[in-house]
């Protein structure tokens, strides 16, 4: 067994471990840790794609500042597990989500293998060794900058977009803002009460 | 390693996060689950990019990174102003839009 075959399988291992444990774990405190685990196992896996940029972005921005908003807004919302989810849905329905997903799973296997029944090497094969600089931040930024500056550009803006709609959304309104809601409210209340009488 | 052996463990792990998003009913676990299939896309883009020897899906992976992140803050307030208005988390009782 070589390396290379020893770090795919640990790897895979724990991604699939962290990624099964973080849907069935009730407390979310303890859901999020589990994908973060999960994620650091796929970073794994890309640097060993080769992708040695993307994997440390795949630190950097899930582990590192995503999974983190995610720990602060179960924080935030003071969640320790114990809320109130409702009633749990009734056994047979709950098979048939499983089953979905195993058919799914399926689908994606059979798929999979049927690309790999025919003659295309590029599935099958063993990858073959690569250039030193596949994938290294001058590779990829190369490409950013050029074939795919239109693109890069636009997500600037869709970044932009997010951080002022986040703001909005998650606003708190002010006490002002509050009052002359709850005043439109009234004055609604009271012209539909002259239309009834 | 083929690039099938990666391409496997992408459908697991993207299995894993549609069960995750059936069964969950918590908002935030669904919200990590969505997270999880993306990744997983991901991880098949990057084994295609290794297998045709060219750099174009890194670039992908590098979009698909920022749309998440994006997506994340958005989805995130909108998670805090529900639980303000409505103290839940269940994704049950969310279901206003639903006719």
């Amino acid at each position: 067994m070589t390396l290379d075959v020893a770090i795919f399988f640990i790897s895979a291992i724990v991604a699939v471990f962290g990624a099964t444990m973080m849907i069935t774990v009730r407390n979310p405190v303890a859901s999020v840790l589990y994908l973060l685990v999960s994620f650091a196992a796929q970073a794994v896996l890309f640097i060993q794609l080769g992708a040695l940029f993307l994997g440390v972005v795949l630190i950097i921005v899930y582990v590192g500042a995503i999974l983190v908003l995610f720990l602060f807004v179960v924080m935030l919302l003071n969640l320790r597990g114990g809320e109130d989810l409702g009633q749990p849905s009734r056994p047979m329905s709950r098979f048939s989500k499983y089953l979905i997903g195993a058919l799914l799973l399926v689908e994606l296997v059979f798929v999979i293998r049927g690309s790999a029944g025919g003659t295309d090497q590029t599935v099958t094969g063993m990858m073959g060794p690569v250039v030193e600089t596949f994938g290294s931040v001058q590779d990829v930024g190369m490409l950013l900058f050029t074939t795919y500056l239109y693109p890069f550009e636009l997500t600037g803006v869709l970044l932009l977009v997010a951080i002022v709609g986040a703001v909005v959304i998650a606003k708190r309104e002010t006490e002002r803002e509050a009052a002359q809601k709850k005043q439109l409210v009234e004055e609604r209340g009271h012209s539909s009460e002259e239309k009834v009488s | 390693m083929p690039v099938s052996a990666f391409l496997v463990l992408a459908g697991v792990l993207f299995a894993i996060g549609a069960v995750g998003v059936l069964i969950s009913r918590n908002i935030i676990v669904l919200f990590m689950c969505v997270e999880l299939m993306l990744n997983s896309a991901n991880l098949a883009l990057i084994a295609f990019s290794r297998a045709l020897h060219v750099v174009d899906g890194h670039a992908f992976v590098f979009l698909v990174l920022t749309v998440a992140a994006a997506e994340v803050a958005v989805g995130l307030a909108m998670v805090i102003t529900i639980f303000r208005n409505r103290e839940t988390i269940n994704i049950d009782r969310i279901s206003i839009l639903k006719w």
